[in-house]
């Protein structure tokens, strides 16, 4: 049975600050892009920052892992007098598209009238690419690191590693997935790559974690991206379009549980980007499926994840996602399913997911650069990776 | 051209810390035994180990030592040094399936091995690798 839910709250605001290069946001702190990025969402939706009254975070309130948010900081530099709403969804990146259900719970309850869900990046101080190698040992971790996978691309080349072995997936469906991506940012002057790359130069690129090469790696960049829901009602008086949220899930299954931290998945779940059971709830909450889909924006992490959460979402069978996109399927132009037209986390900036729902809700107003024509539903997802996972559904 | 073969991450820059529910296996580590976290009461494994069985919630723990032997379930060849201060190297990261403890896997290395020869399926036998504190780390070599 569909949600009864849909569409009451929408998305009704975005603001970012630039992108730049690992480290080099400073001297900008953290709380100074994450303040920019909420006024400018404000100013986006047409509310003022002080009729915030939530704050529904995701990845454990982190500012991407070595930083944190605090509302009550937050609130002090700028000036909110009061929450009525503030909650995080746990762990990691995995709950970036799920934030937005976080948001559409508070508001649907009446707890909150504007929530913002943001997120910051700022790695002057430590760079994510080895993040967990950089982590004091913990009892847990203790039989992770020794093996020197020391950062999550060493991890998820595994998973990588064992799909090619069950399904025969070629590096040259990954590569297509980084070349696709880069396309798509050949236009876009914020992006921090937008060379062409070839085949070639793909093949090129030294191997960090065989069977993963740099270019498989998202990139490490510094910035801010804030969204801004309400009640649907609330959205028709403000000054854009709202984008509806009409479903998202988060949560996942213990046979996927700490993923590539614990390595002990069954088979079925190892190849995997831990996502099925995430799809499966989300097209019945919404009674959709992936062929109803103009537009994803798939977390793309590392792009091995890509084509593994077109498998969990049912936009081509088990084992098939190679065939499928080195077949051009989710190329923006002539794909049956438009993959992230920003260039996604490969290739245009990584800020943990938040520019997904960023594009999402730019495609869905009709204003992206790449834009899908007539794109009226758009899939988000949150970052593979320990629960929990998450995927949202954005309807025009 | 002569092959190189990988070695073991450098037991120098290797730290582990314990808590009561882990230590058993690095104890037995210790005296160069492979153990795996099994319930006492309804048989089932898990690693890494931690305090309820999740099949029956049962505390209760037994410490069997295993035979040593696993097979390659994934692995990974890296080239480069994780540590600023050690030039790179090569290591082969691998996740294994324990022989005698079902449905467990250890994320490890495979050592003294072409990496181009390493595949899924291939059976190793574990080492044991000095680290930090005088804890020992199990690695694996291929079995004979």
């Amino acid at each position: 049975m569909v949600w009864e839910h849909r569409d009451k709250a929408a998305i009704v605001g975005v603001g970012a600050t630039p992108y730049y290069p690992r480290g080099q946001s400073w001297p900008r702190t953290t709380n100074e892009m994450i303040g920019d990025a909420i006024l400018a969402a404000c100013d986006d939706a047409g509310i003022k920052v002080q009729q915030i009254d939530g704050f529904a975070y995701y990845a454990s309130a982190m500012a991407g892992y070595v930083d944190k948010m605090d509302t009550a900081s937050l609130m002090e530099m700028l000036g909110i007098p009061e929450v009525t709403f503030t909650a995080t969804l746990t762990s990691g990146g995995g709950g970036s598209a799920g934030s937005m259900g976080l948001a559409a719970a508070a508001l649907i309850a009446g707890d909150a009238t504007y929530v913002v869900t943001v997120m910051a990046l700022q790695q002057a101080k430590q760079r994510l690419g080895t993040v967990f190698g950089a982590l004091a040992p913990d009892p847990e971790n203790s039989f992770l690191q020794p093996s020197g996978l020391v950062g999550p691309g060493h991890l998820m080349s595994v998973l990588a590693r064992r799909h090619m072995h069950l399904y025969g997936t070629r590096r040259e469906a990954f590569a297509e997935i980084v070349m696709s991506s880069r396309q798509n940012t050949l236009n876009r002057p914020g992006a921090m790559r937008r060379t062409p790359l070839t085949l070639d130069e793909y093949f090129a690129a030294p191997m960090l974690a065989d069977p993963l090469c740099r270019l498989d790696f998202c990139l490490e960049t510094d910035g801010a991206v804030a969204v801004i829901t309400t009640t649907s009602d609330r959205a028709l008086d403000l000054k854009q379009k709202p984008v509806y949220i009409h479903g998202a899930v988060h949560g996942g299954r213990a046979q996927w549980g700490r993923a590539f931290a614990w390595m002990g998945m069954p088979d079925e779940y190892f190849a995997s980007a831990g996502n099925k059971s995430i799809a499966d709830r989300l097209w019945a909450k919404t009674g959709l499926s992936a062929a109803d889909m103009d537009v994803a924006l798939l977390y793309d992490h590392f792009s091995p994840l890509v084509l593994m959460q077109l498998e969990d979402y049912g936009f081509c069978a088990r084992g098939e996602g190679g065939a499928f996109v080195e077949s051009g399927a989710i190329r923006f132009d002539g794909g049956s399913i438009p993959v992230n037209p920003h260039g996604g986390q490969l290739s245009e900036a990584y800020i943990i997911g938040m520019t997904h729902i960023r594009e999402a809700v730019e495609q869905l107003r009709g204003v992206a650069i790449n834009q899908v024509p007539d794109a009226e539903l758009a899939l988000v997802t949150g970052g593979p990776a320990s629960l929990p996972v998450s995927g949202l559904v954005l309807r025009k | 051209m002569s092959v190189t073969l990988s070695i073991a991450v450098p037991g120098d820059h290797i730290a582990i810390s314990t808590n009561p529910a882990t230590e058993p296996f690095w104890q037995a580590a210790r005296e160069r035994r492979l153990t795996a976290c099994q319930c006492g009461s309804c048989g089932a494994f898990r690693m890494p180990p931690t305090p309820f069985c999740p099949k029956c919630q049962s505390k209760q723990l037994q410490w069997p030592t295993l035979p040593g032997t696993a097979t390659i379930y994934s692995y990974v060849v890296c080239t480069r040094s994780p540590y600023p201060d050690v030039a790179d190297f090569v290591y082969v990261p691998i996740v294994v399936d324990l022989d005698g403890a079902p449905g467990t896997r250890l994320v490890s290395n495979l050592v003294g091995v072409d990496p181009a020869t390493v595949a899924i399926g291939q059976r190793v036998q574990v080492e044991w690798n000095p680290i930090q504190d005088g804890w020992l780390l199990p690695v694996f070599r291929l079995a004979d």
